[in-house]
């Protein structure tokens, strides 16, 4: 590990003055420490900022508001999130091991880097995303986990939270301060298609810091859920995972929200898939037609053209369960 | 404010990129916490912190400064065993070993968790408060811990004896 300064802030505005000559936010250390130990990141100086607000508290418009420092078993647990947000709930909870989610926050959750293999190998292998221009390994090479949707020349890898697809599928909102101020931010607008900027992973500008999650009331939320995908039965990142609500009234969908991980760059809104089903029959055909629709835009790369049959199917049989239908 | 270990205060060091599981293997010669895949993959290097488990490779110890930490040789007093680890003992819940210490601090920490109601991946009602220890919750509950070993049925055994339910039991009757 290349050696650094450490500080702890008290607070946000603390935590702002001492990154202000490029120092790293650091929350549970799960993901940083890490990709530090295996040279992938260098930081000079890091701030710790587990003392952002732990709290989870009802917004005056019936949402949540949910602080950066909140650990992921604590937000996974909280009655409101699991009767309102079960999507969330579930997402977490499919996630890492209990010891991690215990060390994890919510603001390091949404700053997770890609998993990668090439991205990691600092000795052999080459990667744009962590030496801009030095060209990309994982392309032309062993690919069975990299994206399908949105990915570019220049970089395939793909977002590993689950805890950013369900808050894709929910409309969270991240609240951010800087030296110049506070803004929100769409969670879907936080984290960006690699492009020919890969090592950019998030629109947040330097030294920006995540204080805030908020998730807005929606009566969708409450019937939702997560369906992950992956190699072993439980600890590993996903192949690919859907985050979906849905309301059905009179065999009709009234409203949907539907999120995939595992498949892009970011966490992936099917905006495609939710346009064909709303207003339209809520039955396994037209379920796997706009999950058709949503996946007609992927690229498979060597190993990975199975991504796109699983997603498909595993958009249709999350929404059969959602409208308790056979799939 | 000094990190507490066992009930023993500790000065920081220095260097902050001492892991948690460095100084206490290190530097304070605890031996029991085990350093299997220092990346956060294998759970070996587990122990609790304020009777939370975490992966104390990934834990810069700098960031446990008034912290109290519990390692696996904190939770025997003096000769005797606490009950999971006899209970480890009667059921072959481990050949090697090196998993050990790691397995029995999450599972302690697990335990717990599932008293305060947190729920998992495969509790089916989110809404129900009240967990129970069934085989295939300890399984998932306990995935972050690898035994390379294969004594994972054993484990379960051990676990389900200390702190299973009747009603688990039950449960696991009826599965």
């Amino acid at each position: 590990m290349t050696p650094f300064s450490f500080d702890r802030a008290s607070d946000a505005d603390h935590a702002l003055h001492l990154a202000q000559r490029g120092g790293r936010y650091l929350g549970g250390g799960t993901n940083l420490v890490d990709l530090m130990r295996e040279t992938v990141e260098r930081p000079a100086a890091l701030v710790d900022v587990t003392a952002l607000s732990r709290d989870i508290a009802e917004t005056a418009d019936g949402g949540l508001m949910i602080g950066a420092a909140v650990s992921n078993t604590a937000l996974a647990a909280h009655p409101l999130v699991r009767s309102r947000y079960p999507v969330l709930a579930r997402a977490i909870l499919a996630g890492a091991s209990a010891q991690i989610r215990n060390m994890a926050t919510v603001g390091g959750n949404l700053l997770q880097r890609t998993r990668c293999t090439y991205f990691y190998d600092v000795e052999g292998s080459r990667c744009n995303k962590r030496q801009p221009g030095q060209g990309c390994d994982a392309k032309d090479g062993f690919n069975r986990i990299h994206a399908i949707l949105g990915a570019s020349n220049a970089c395939v890898a793909t977002h590993p939270s689950d805890m950013c697809v369900a808050l894709a599928a929910l409309d969270a909102t991240v609240h951010l301060s800087s030296p110049g101020g506070t803004r929100t931010l769409p969670l879907t607008e936080l984290h960006r298609l690699p492009g020919d900027h890969p090592e950019l992973d998030t629109m947040l500008e330097p030294g920006e810091l995540i204080t805030a999650v908020e998730l807005p009331s929606s009566s969708l939320a409450a019937h939702s859920t997560y369906r992950k995908v992956r190699d072993r039965a439980s600890y590993a990142f996903a192949l690919v995972s859907v985050a979906a609500a849905l309301e059905v009234a009179d065999g009709q969908v009234r409203d949907v929200r539907i999120a995939l991980g595992g498949v892009a760059h970011k966490p992936w809104r099917a905006m495609k898939a939710e346009a064909v089903l709303r207003g339209g029959p809520a039955s396994v055909s037209a379920f796997r037609a706009a999950a058709e629709a949503e996946l007609a835009a992927a690229v498979p790369l060597r190993d990975n053209g199975f991504k796109i049959e699983l997603a498909t199917r595993t958009i249709t049989a999350v929404l059969a369960e959602l409208a308790g239908v056979d799939a | 404010m000094p990190i507490t270990v066992n009930g023993m205060s500790i000065p920081l060091l220095a260097d902050p990129r001492v892991s948690l599981l460095d100084l206490l293997r290190e530097e304070l010669h605890l031996s029991g916490t085990k350093k299997g895949c220092n990346q956060g993959a294998c759970g070996a290097c587990t122990v609790l912190v304020d009777g939370e488990r975490i992966v104390s490779c990934l834990a810069l110890a700098v960031q446990y400064d008034g912290r109290a930490v519990t390692t696996i040789e904190g939770l025997a007093q003096d000769d005797r065993l606490h009950p999971l680890q006899a209970a480890f003992i009667e059921h072959d819940g481990f050949q090697c070993g090196y998993c050990t210490p790691g397995q029995i601090c999450s599972a302690v920490a697990m335990a717990d968790e599932i008293a305060r109601g947190v729920p998992s991946h495969v509790t089916a009602d989110l809404d129900r408060s009240a967990m129970t220890h069934t085989r295939d919750e300890v399984r998932e509950r306990m995935s972050g811990n690898l035994c390379r070993c294969g004594a994972h049925n054993g484990i379960v055994d051990a676990i389900l004896e200390v702190y299973g339910t009747s009603n688990a039991k039950l449960l696991e009757a009826a599965e």
